[in-house]
């Protein structure tokens, strides 16, 4: 890569814009009562909304999983009119404001819901509240990493007797296996930090519903300083996401 | 190049000086209300607006979010909130004295026409009602709390919603089945729910307060007798 002298003007915006979106990363690290941290990250509402949070993630990655990966491979290999629109759909929760996305489920899976599961207010209602987010990244992640694979990998296994599920599986997937795992470890950040759909559509009740988002924002109004050391808490697994994505994303240059 | 950046650092010079206090009565004032104040304040608003020509913008929430708000430094020309209590946390400094508006009841909503024949609060205990309160640190769930315990009863609620309003929400959308609301929000909601009285009800009291000259004159209005009567008419009772 040739190295340019960047003009001032332009060095002048880009490290404003890298000093907006440090600086209030920052100031949550200034302000955490690191002294009172362990005490902090330690208390039962705390606990409780940790594994509640890495219950429900968990929980939006393997649904997205199931349904993602057919997904993504359909939209890869397989013609069919509507195409574009299909994937426009999939795309659609990424732009779409997560509480609108919240409002969509409780009208589709609330108990007057078009399929009446009465799934809002259960920890069910939050898994479902975060995969409707954090699919998009899992399918849009796969999708792309199949479209640059070889097609004719697939069709050397068709020809060595191999059916087309057991090329999905034993040929096809692990051909794609970092992107799956980049797509993943998005997912499951953006399912982690999930507040609107899921306040919206699965309610607030600690222990089944409030995830550590949810804590964040209610703790904000009464205790800042345990909200301060939770929001810590979500940096440093968004940060982890990262290093683990980072290092992935090496092995496969 | 460069006269972009110029035109870069006019703009910034532009916006800070927009940003400079002017001291000379605003025309405009922000209120933070209590998420059970909507509707009476919109009317009162509407009035107030009328009469003095300054219209006021509202932030509706629950009240201890409006305070959290105001102590991170929110900027607002009055409050008012549903409880004393959480009044009281303000760490900004006020106007002047607070001075109690309102006062209001609590309520059992159900879905029109009581379907689930929800009676009595020992009714809300009952095997696959599904109950929604507003969380504890909201002043309708603090009361609510206070009200089933004066009745003797334990609830074990599917949500605990950030504002009484979110409450009455999930009861018209018929995803709760009963939840416990202020009189005024069951009368705003009107033939969308069902209403049954709360005995153990404890009586909630609204203060409001200016936190400058520019929100005295709607805190003054709000007790005022033009402003009594459109409380009344939301169902309020007089401050006392």
């Amino acid at each position: 890569m040739k190295t340019t002298r960047p003009p001032l003007s332009l060095a002048t915006a880009a490290v404003v814009g890298v000093a907006f979106l440090l600086l209030p990363l920052a100031a949550l690290l200034d302000r955490t009562p690191w002294h009172a941290l362990p005490r902090l990250l330690t208390s039962t509402s705390a606990l409780t909304a940790l594994r509640l949070s890495i219950e429900c993630s968990l929980g939006a990655l393997a649904l997205s999983l199931a349904v993602g990966v057919p997904l993504a491979w359909l939209l890869a290999r397989v013609e069919f009119p509507g195409k574009s629109l299909l994937r426009a759909a999939v795309t659609l929760p990424l732009v779409l404001p997560p509480v609108v996305g919240g409002v969509a489920l409780l009208l589709a899976f609330g108990r007057n819901g078009v399929v009446p599961l009465s799934l809002s207010f259960t920890t069910w209602g939050a898994i479902l509240a975060e995969a409707f987010v954090a699919l998009p990244f899992l399918v849009l992640a796969v999708e792309g990493a199949l479209l640059a694979v070889d097609e004719r990998y697939d069709d050397v296994a068709a020809t060595l007797g191999s059916n087309t599920t057991r090329t999905f599986f034993r040929v096809t997937l692990p051909l794609v296996l970092p992107a799956l795992a980049a797509g993943s470890a998005l997912a499951w950040a953006r399912a982690l930090g999930e507040f609107g759909a899921t306040i919206t559509f699965a309610g607030n009740l600690p222990g089944s519903t409030q995830t550590l988002p949810l804590d964040v924002y209610l703790t904000l109004q009464d205790n800042p300083d345990a909200a301060i050391a939770l929001s810590t808490l979500l940096l440093a697994l968004s940060l982890m996401v990262l290093v683990a994505m980072r290092s992935r994303w090496r092995l496969t240059r | 190049m460069k006269r972009r950046a110029i035109a870069v650092a006019l703009l910034l010079a532009l916006g800070s000086a927009g940003c400079s206090g002017e001291s000379k009565p605003r025309r405009t004032i922000t209120v933070f209300a209590a998420a059970s104040l909507t509707d009476a304040f919109t009317a009162e608003a509407a009035a107030y607006e009328k009469q003095s020509g300054v219209h006021v913008r509202f932030s509706f929430a629950g009240s201890q979010d409006l305070v959290a708000q105001l102590n991170q430094g929110a900027p607002a020309d009055a409050v008012a909130t549903a409880d004393t209590a959480t009044l009281g946390k303000l760490t900004v400094k006020l106007a002047g004295a607070s001075a109690t508006f309102a006062r209001n009841r609590l309520v059992i909503v159900t879905a029109p026409g009581n379907p689930k024949h929800i009676e009595t609060p020992a009714d809300l205990t009952r095997r696959g009602i599904v109950v929604v309160l507003a969380e504890p640190s909201v002043p309708a769930g603090k009361y609510a709390t206070q009200a089933l315990q004066a009745a003797d009863v334990t609830v074990h609620p599917r949500s605990l919603e950030d504002n009484v309003r979110g409450v009455l929400t999930k009861v018209e959308l018929g995803e709760a089945d009963a939840g416990i609301v202020y009189v005024t929000d069951a009368k705003a909601a009107g033939a969308k729910v069902g209403a049954v009285a709360l005995p153990t009800s404890p009586i909630a009291t609204y203060p409001a307060a200016a936190l400058d000259a520019s929100g005295q004159g709607f805190v003054d209005f709000l007790i005022s007798v033009a402003g009594q009567r459109i409380l009344a008419q939301h169902g309020f009772l007089p401050p006392q």
